[in-house]
């Protein structure tokens, strides 16, 4: 066993114990506050631990079959959340071109990028290329009503849900001297502190939540659960500087600057949720809600995390 | 070796088929779930082994084998899906799926004088004990247009079942999204999230008149659409909002 392996499974027992405490915890108050009666906020919080280890579960085994296992993952969650958006959003007879494109060109296209390594084309095969054709494709449609909403809703799309959350397996793909084989920790960092900083705001906001941060936007973010949130994730963060390239400071700024990222693009995605009307984006993750929900924080953040590495440690 | 093929056993082309059928079958509820991640939503009523006749709005050709795919396993083995004829049994293929695959009740939509009549052969059907799925617009809904208007076929089917005395629950579902994922004239289906929404039984009230019970059918279906989907709707608000400009003229500068 190579000292990467050694410290991908430190990582995985940690997260393994603290779910374990939450079990517990949930079972407790399961017990002795709601009498195993049915109770809307506890029986929520257990279902999204279940949750919480399928989805540990599903990482664990892409991590273990290395890079492909890892593009494949985020090349279906990239999948489901392009379909939850989709879904959502307004679009005519005239986009069927387009969104097929996206679905079933842009897609495995970027992912297949990541695969083979091509940075370059990456960064703006979506951007760029994808900006361009699609509303082409409308275009040629023939429909003209609401054109640049349609057309710039299946592009919104495409970016949130592929190109940003593309940016996950791609950080497999940095060269870090001194960090050769053990670009995983990278992704297991993110995640710890994307997913940390979600699950503390929830902690926090629901010991101590008083003051809405946006009301208008997302009703259960507080004050009190984002600075703590924020704050406690940070330092989770600098705790894990070990695993990491980051001297401990830079791990702390690192972390601080996903969790903040994270928060705005959990206010973003509900601002487009609440536009048309829904609380949630799907129903695939029990308790959670869509892909989507879980994920609205990683898609902020992931790209800046991945910018930071490729401009201060690749050399 | 000839008791194997014993005159009671069924050749092997007919077990063959039949075995071709169920992989289809699986295939096709497959592909369904992967493009649509079909889920069911029931309210005001639950999944129950009773004989039901499903009607539903009716937008793409994929519409029974979504609703087929969202009941319970058991229920699936004894629900017909009510298919045009001349659509189903065009090819050998649609064939085989129409009626090897899901057992449809193939009708005429054609209004020929000859052989039995929709309503009959679906009341003969419900009068054998199948539960059926059907789509009282009559034929598929391709504009723009929520839903057509229902044709008379589903309430002359409800005055029998309530003159011959038959337990049949008569659901209204509606299928969300659906013809987004493949409208009319595309080849390729896009993979978008579609519900199948079922509700509340509802039955003919005595002395009902044909009208008034289409128009409660027609709206038992709309009211199960999800809240975002109504935010398009032409049907109420645009003549009160054609009021609006007459009564408002005074307040124009």
């Amino acid at each position: 066993m190579n000292a990467s392996t050694q410290t991908t499974l430190q990582l995985f027992a940690g997260v393994a114990g603290v779910l374990i405490l939450a079990s517990a915890i949930g079972a407790l108050l399961k017990w002795r506050v709601a009498h195993g009666a049915p109770h809307s906020v506890i029986d929520n919080l257990n279902a999204r631990v279940n949750a919480w280890w399928v989805m540990v579960a599903v990482i664990g085994i892409a991590f273990a079959l290395g890079k492909g296992g890892v593009i494949v993952l985020f090349y279906l969650i990239s999948f489901y959340a392009l379909r939850e958006f989709m879904s959502l959003s307004y679009t005519r007879r005239g986009d069927h071109l387009a969104i097929a494109a996206a679905f079933y060109i842009a897609l495995p296209v970027q992912y297949f990028l990541v695969w083979i390594e091509w940075y370059g084309m990456f960064a703006i095969f979506i951007p760029v290329e994808a900006f361009l054709i699609l509303p082409i494709l409308s275009a040629v449609g023939g429909d003209t009503k609401r054109f640049l909403e349609r057309t710039a809703k299946v592009q919104w799309g495409l970016m949130v849900c592929v190109f940003c959350i593309s940016h996950v397996p791609a950080l497999l793909t940095l060269k870090i001297p001194g960090f050769e084989g053990r670009n995983l920790l990278l992704i297991a960092f993110l995640v710890i502190v994307v997913q940390g900083s979600d699950v503390l705001q929830y902690v926090w906001g629901k010991l101590f939540g008083r003051r809405k941060v946006a009301p208008e936007l997302s009703p259960s973010k507080t004050w009190e659960g984002l600075v703590g949130g924020v704050a406690s994730a940070t330092a989770l963060g600098a705790a894990l500087y070990w695993a990491t390239p980051f001297t401990p400071w830079q791990a702390a700024l690192m972390a601080f600057m996903i969790c903040v990222m994270g928060f705005f693009g959990g206010l973003v995605m509900s601002a487009i949720k609440r536009d048309r009307g829904v609380k949630d984006w799907g129903s695939m993750i029990e308790g959670h809600g869509g892909m989507l929900d879980r994920l609205d924080s990683v898609i902020f953040a992931a790209p800046l995390y991945f910018h930071a590495l490729h401009n201060w440690w690749v050399p | 070796m000839t008791d194997a093929f014993d005159s009671d056993a069924p050749p092997p082309r007919v077990i063959l088929r039949r075995v071709l059928a169920f992989v289809a079958g699986r295939l096709i509820i497959g592909i369904a779930a992967l493009l649509t991640g079909v889920r069911a939503i029931w309210s005001g009523t639950t999944p129950r082994a009773e004989q039901t006749l499903y009607f539903a709005n009716h937008t793409s050709h994929g519409d029974f084998v979504l609703l087929w795919a969202t009941l319970p396993p058991d229920l699936r083995a004894i629900t017909r899906p009510v298919a045009g004829q001349d659509y189903w049994m065009a090819s050998k293929l649609r064939r085989f799926i129409g009626e090897d695959v899901f057992n449809a009740l193939m009708i005429r939509r054609d209004g020929g004088s000859d052989g039995p009549n929709p309503v009959q052969q679906m009341t003969d059907a419900l009068k054998a004990g199948d539960s059926l799925i059907m789509f009282p617009e009559g034929t598929r809904n391709t504009g723009e247009e929520i839903l057509l208007p229902l044709k008379s076929g589903l309430f002359h089917i409800a005055r029998y079942l309530q003159q011959e005395g038959l337990a049949v629950r008569l659901v209204p579902v509606w299928i969300e999204n659906l013809k987004r994922v493949l409208p009319k004239g595309q080849l390729v289906p896009v993979p978008l999230a579609c519900s199948v929404r079922f509700g509340a039984p509802l039955a003919l009230g005595d002395g009902e008149d044909k009208a008034a019970f289409l128009a409660r059918a027609r709206q038992a279906m709309l009211d199960l659409r999800p809240e975002y989907d109504r935010e398009n709707d032409t049907e109420a608000p645009p003549q009160a909002a054609a009021l609006q400009p007459a009564a408002g003229k005074e307040g124009v500068p």
